[in-house]
């Protein structure tokens, strides 16, 4: 379990605090998924777990001990973190950057074990990265280079997971594939906190949406009770109706072309069944 | 996810992989370069103003035979090959932690401040006048003043562990340094110049066995930090936020490396100047060799090093004998090669 804590911070040297008192937490066994506009402070929220941006007031606890007492590696024993970016200088072969999730177990002097030479073939095996093993990561997709990446967090063998927008760049099939073993990992027992900017498919596999508005907690609870208009519409602002697709069960948000059109009474969202309640 | 996503490859537009032949490549790359660092070796203590057969060489080497060729080896030749490995590996070594630390394909060991107040100890205590076996206490001294600033300049810019600011502070550094040594030469006297000219293009014409200790030591110490800390740099490469995600302490661990590689480039600059190109283009003929990890990567740099600094210092010293070529630019022309044929297969 990752909960925070009314959590505050700021950016060196920026006016306002990026995050202003966030609070929510993120159990085992299901997808809490962190939604919100660019610049709402969704990435802050994974700088602020990793140690990368100091808190200015709140806690980060994983488990109920507080992150920021904990030593690095202690720390990504317990929650594996996929970064937002991550562009390689250097090319490894997959396997060695797979084994690089052994690094908290490790650390810079222990060799690789028969336990650390399991967890990276179950990672391997579990995200479906079996036939790039032999490969380089500069010779791969963009696709690829997520599962890799998320193979790694695996890797690290951690009860929780945190992955910020996993499935950016990547088609259809690759984002269902990502979004399909996140659910397994949380069935599996996993805490799996995700920020993603596809709220139609969060809606489907999150239990728990956080939508974040400036730093601040606009809407927290189930899909059905944050996808709505009344709560996305002034957060994005953008004019937008919520519809419930039949094919999968699940609220869904459709973007209207402009306020105008929209505004006119003649736009498309005349053409819509309305909110979902 | 394994269904579903095996069955969409066929829409994922990856690169073609290319051919897998680099597995088997490091084993012939370590007979390869170690057996190129033998012959060169051997070959550095026998060619000279009075050649050496290849019997002798080795007799001489075992202290038998012929007293005056015992004597052009041991006190001359054997320190000035082993001083010229030695500041090759401690390049290698420094540079190809550079590189992965500050994920920065450009990066070495000159880049970060070391060479601009090596340089400026240097030359200011030529100028001064001071007795020549001050010059290298002067440099190190320089060297070290440089980097304390450069991390003072990083840090106060808020950047501590960051490679861009971390590069930045160390390049303004040099621009500073070179700017003193550039006000320095001008007013100074023509001899001072000279000797301040030499000595930034390196050499190790005046090798002796106490310079050899001293860089080996330095090289022991701070090389096999930085072998040890190999992982770390695996991690560090991977940029600033997953390291962190992966448990690094990365401004600690940035500045620990910066460190190490700055003592090695140090220590080769008092007893060598500066040698340039070496720490550039080693790790690359490394990576080259199909080795990526830097626990590997970082002895076959240190050994490629070795290995071309013994050669450009033969080839220094023979191709006009009796005048000897500046070793700098020796260890550029013979890396560029490499350089340009790496260049070509990134392209």
């Amino acid at each position: 379990m990752i909960r925070f804590e009314d959590v505050v911070a700021r950016y060196p040297r920026a006016d306002h605090p990026a995050v202003r008192g966030v609070s929510f937490a993120a159990p085992r066994g299901h997808i809490t998924a962190v939604v919100g506009p660019n610049g709402s402070g969704k990435s802050t929220l994974v700088r602020a777990l990793i140690g990368r941006l100091p808190l200015a007031s709140g806690r980060v606890l994983v488990d109920g001990d507080d992150a920021a007492a904990m030593d690095g590696r202690s720390l990504a024993r317990r929650v594996a973190v996929v970064t937002q970016r991550e562009e390689p200088v250097f090319p490894l072969d997959v396997r060695d950057f797979v084994a690089l999730g052994r690094f908290p177990h490790r650390g810079a002097w222990r060799a690789a074990s028969a336990d650390d030479a399991r967890a990276v073939d179950r990672a391997v095996e579990r995200s479906g990265i079996g036939d790039l093993v032999g490969r380089r990561t500069d010779e791969l997709s963009g696709g690829e280079w997520q599962r890799v990446r998320i193979a790694r967090a695996l890797a690290q063998d951690a009860p929780a997971l945190v992955l910020d927008e996993p499935t950016t760049f990547l088609d259809v099939a690759h984002e269902m594939g990502v979004f399909e073993l996140l659910d397994a990992l949380a069935r599996a027992g996993h805490a799996v906190l995700l920020v993603s900017h596809q709220l139609n498919l969060v809606a489907r596999f999150a239990a728990t949406l956080v939508l974040l508005h400036e730093g601040t907690v606009a809407a927290l609870g189930p899909p059905a009770d944050v996808m709505r208009g009344p709560v996305l519409e002034p957060v994005y602002q953008w004019p937008l109706v919520v519809i419930r697709d039949a094919a999968v069960g699940a609220p869904a948000l459709v973007p209207l072309r402009t306020r105008s059109r929209a505004g006119s009474g003649s736009g498309e969202s005349d053409s819509q069944p309305g909110y979902v309640s | 996810m394994t269904g579903t996503a095996t069955e969409s490859r066929k829409h994922d537009a990856a690169p073609p992989p290319r051919p897998r032949d680099a597995r088997g490549r490091p084993v012939w790359f370590w007979l390869g370069a170690g057996a190129a660092l033998v012959v060169l070796g051997v070959a550095g203590i026998a060619f000279g103003a009075v050649p050496l057969a290849l019997p002798d060489v080795l007799a001489a080497l075992r202290g038998e035979g012929d007293a005056s060729a015992v004597a052009i080896v041991r006190t001359l030749r054997l320190p000035r090959v082993m001083l010229a490995a030695l500041v090759g590996a401690a390049l290698g070594l420094s540079g190809g932690a550079l590189q992965g630390a500050l994920r920065n394909p450009l990066a070495e060991p000159w880049l970060l401040g070391v060479s601009g107040g090596a340089a400026v100890g240097a030359v200011g205590a030529l100028a001064l006048g001071v007795s020549a076996a001050l010059v290298p206490l002067a440099a190190f001294a320089g060297a070290a003043a440089a980097v304390a600033v450069a991390l003072a300049v990083a840090g106060a810019a808020g950047g501590r562990g960051d490679p861009r600011v971390l590069l930045m502070a160390g390049v303004v550094v040099g621009a500073f340094a070179n700017a003193v040594i550039m006000i320095a030469l001008a007013t100074a006297p023509a001899d001072t110049v000279r000797g301040a000219l030499w000595w930034m293009m390196g050499s190790v014409a005046d090798a002796d066995w106490s310079q050899v200790r001293w860089v080996a030591a330095t090289t022991l110490i701070g090389g096999g930090a930085l072998i040890v800390l190999a992982r770390e740099i695996d991690v560090l490469s991977l940029g600033e936020e997953p390291a962190a995600a992966l448990g690094v302490a990365v401004d600690a661990a940035a500045r620990r490396i910066y460190l190490l590689a700055s003592l090695l480039a140090a220590a080769t600059v008092t007893a060598a100047g500066l040698v340039g190109f070496v720490g550039l283009v080693v790790p690359h003929i490394a990576r080259a060799a199909g080795l990526r990890g830097h626990r590997a990567l970082l002895p076959a740099s240190a050994l490629t090093g070795a290995a071309l600094v013994i050669a450009a210092d033969l080839l220094a010293r023979t191709v006009r004998a009796p005048i000897e070529l500046p070793l700098g630019a020796v260890t550029a022309l013979v890396g560029v090669p490499f350089f340009l044929a790496r260049l070509r297969r990134l392209a």
